[in-house]
């Protein structure tokens, strides 16, 4: 990215403010829940249904928002509140994601598949719908440990489901997070848009079934990773690895590839990689900095590789900086899922040469960009030191509350004088650091304690 | 003062990360049901483990083994080794300010946690924290997901 790029995503794209005003006014009816609305959060649903009134979603939103405010919170009232939410949100995404790729002078393929619903796990999906509907009716500041424990059963059946696993570590995540926040009602400051995004998106997923991927098609050819995005809460980690894909006799474009795993709270740091040692090819080429050729590998229209370790080989070793510095500006972007258009998922790689790091931003030809040095994984060599210190970065531009950022997943730094170079999977094979060697060695293989745990206590 | 813009925001880390400690002696240390509880395996017997649990407020404590035998080293004002065990854990997991707040035990600087828990023995349910631990220990039999979880980018890594 260079400073002019930065400078053209200054401004906010029309209507983005209008739109999230509307979605903060119907958050906070969830705060103190929808069964006690005073006039102004009346007047907030009626809004937030306003706001989709010229689509199709128009009349069903408006409805519950009536609904609601007579006092009748049902299942079908919120699903439709929730749409629309998601639905002005899907606005804001798309409005952020043109204003990123017209200033990356990124080109995005158009979206041409049909997304179905299955329709199945109906008295899995009806536990959680009930659970979330609670939730909307009490309201976050009215939750105990006895509503948050009463969804216990009901994820733990939900995770068991591997078609449901979305929503499984989405429901279990925000679960997670409301117990450690219990009483909820005495806390100084909320996560107010955070857990309405977590409830709505649980809403959606819950109403029907698990939304099935449309059909993906076969590819073959060479894929060179650009970087490791982890993501982690207590119970689950997943690495969403991006990379261009140079199809045989074909273009090259974007794509994403993703691995998510169950784990305890315990696990945690490099560790987590362990989880996925199942995986060695795609891990090995991540700590080598190698590409891989993949052969007859799943691609969804959505730009994600369905990962299949037995359809890849290790291929020769592959710079990302090099990958990010010939690659990216050829590469053809992939379209967003209509479903999962959130301004959350917004994660476009770039790379950022010849900056200077002051005040947690990198600067460039007098523009500059907060860098997410709050955001570096512990599995991998990144820390806010390097990031200061380094001068090139391949990082993924992202968008929060309607401000830009970059989250690094890969550094080039001077350190005493010396060229340092870390990447997000470096580690994906275990720790190549001699000091965080020696902690793990000395805390002793969590994931083997545990297994052996499970091995003797779960199946006596 | 709130801040706003934090509440305003989608990808906010709201529950700190577990450190990393050695699972061993402790493999399951939780903050939950109004109690500090968890799993001590025994150091004789590798098919026996302990449930042992401080009770928040009260501090009543209670330790056994998952058959509901009573612990040998337990007096009824004293910890026995597995709650010393659970409560330095917990410490280490969580950090002293929050195993602190939760049991609501008053704790100064360079204090020890134990020397602040002076409750009494109590009979204390085994069974629901021992299935509780076989569910947390679930989580390593279910399969990798290979393929989009767009639901992750709520959660990405990272200290806060």
């Amino acid at each position: 990215m260079r400073g002019a790029q930065i400078a053209a995503l200054a401004d906010a794209p029309d209507g983005v403010a209008e739109a999230l005003a509307a979605v903060d006014g119907f958050d906070d009816a969830l705060v103190h829940g929808l069964a006690r609305l005073d006039e102004e959060r009346e007047a907030a649903l009626a809004a937030l249904a306003g706001a989709v009134g010229a689509t199709p979603l128009g009349g069903a939103a408006a409805d519950a928002a009536a609904k609601v405010t007579a006092g009748s919170v049902a299942e079908d009232a919120l699903a439709a509140l929730a749409g629309g939410r998601a639905a002005v949100l899907g606005a804001v995404h798309d409005a952020l994601l043109a204003s990123a790729d017209e200033a990356l002078g990124r080109e995005r393929a158009a979206w041409d598949a049909d997304a179905a619903t299955g329709d199945a796990h109906a008295n899995l999906l009806g536990g959680c719908r009930a659970w979330l509907t609670e939730l909307a009716v009490t309201g976050w500041r009215g939750v105990d440990h006895d509503l948050v424990s009463g969804a216990d059963r009901t994820v733990e059946a939900v995770l068991a489901e591997p078609a449901l696993r979305r929503l499984g570590v989405l429901l279990d995540g925000l679960a997670g997070e409301l117990r450690a926040s219990c009483p909820v009602g005495t806390l100084e400051r909320l996560p107010v848009r955070r857990w309405a995004d977590l409830w709505t998106r649980a809403v959606l997923l819950a109403a029907r079934g698990p939304w099935s991927a449309a059909a993906a098609r076969a590819v073959s050819g060479r894929l060179l990773p650009l970087g490791v995005d982890v993501h982690e809460h207590p119970t689950a980690v997943g690495v969403e690895v991006h990379a261009i894909l140079e199809e045989s006799g074909g273009s090259s474009r974007l794509v994403r590839t993703s691995l998510l795993a169950p784990k305890t709270d315990t696990i945690v740091g490099p560790a987590v990689w362990r989880l996925l040692a199942g995986f060695p090819v795609l891990l090995g080429a991540l700590a080598e900095r190698r590409g891989l050729v993949v052969t007859d590998l799943p691609l969804t229209p959505g730009g994600d590789l369905i990962w299949d370790d037995e359809r890849a080989a290790a291929g020769d070793p592959a710079d990302p900086f090099v990958t990010a510095r010939v690659g990216l500006a050829a590469a053809l972007a992939p379209p967003v899922p209509p479903l999962d258009r959130h301004p959350v998922r917004i994660s476009e790689p770039v790379l950022l040469e010849g900056y200077r790091v002051k005040d947690g931003r990198f600067e460039l030809d007098g523009q500059s960009l907060a860098v997410e040095t709050d955001r570096l994984p512990a599995a991998g060599p990144l820390t806010e030191a390097l990031v200061k210190a380094s001068s090139v970065c391949i990082g993924l531009l992202r968008s929060d509350a309607g401000g830009w950022s970059v989250r690094p997943l890969a550094v080039r730094a001077t350190v005493r004088k010396a060229p340092v170079e870390a990447h997000n999977g470096d580690w994906a094979l275990g720790p190549t650091d001699p000091k965080v060697q020696k902690a793990e060695a000395k805390a002793g293989d969590s994931v083997a304690v545990l297994r052996e745990r499970a091995g003797r206590l779960l199946r006596a | 003062m709130v801040d706003r813009s934090w509440e305003r925001r989608s990808a906010v880390r709201v529950v700190p990360p577990a450190r990393a400690r050695k699972l061993a002696k402790v493999p399951f240390v939780e903050l939950a049901d109004g109690r500090l509880q968890g799993v001590v395996s025994s150091g004789s017997d590798v098919a026996r483990v302990y449930v042992s649990s401080v009770a928040a407020a009260t501090h009543a404590f209670s330790c056994s083994t998952n058959n509901n035998r009573p612990c040998g080293g337990l007096g009824a004002g004293y910890l026995c080794k597995h709650l010393q065990a659970l409560v330095k854990e917990a410490v280490l997991q969580y950090g002293l300010e929050r195993v602190a707040r939760y049991l609501k035990a008053d704790v100064g600087e360079g204090d020890d946690l134990v020397d602040r828990l002076d409750g009494v023995k109590e009979q204390a349910p085994a069974a629901a924290v021992f299935s509780r631990f076989l569910r947390h220990l679930g989580y390593l039999e279910l399969p990798v997901t290979a393929g989009p979880v767009p639901e992750a980018h709520w959660f990405p890594a990272g200290a806060s």
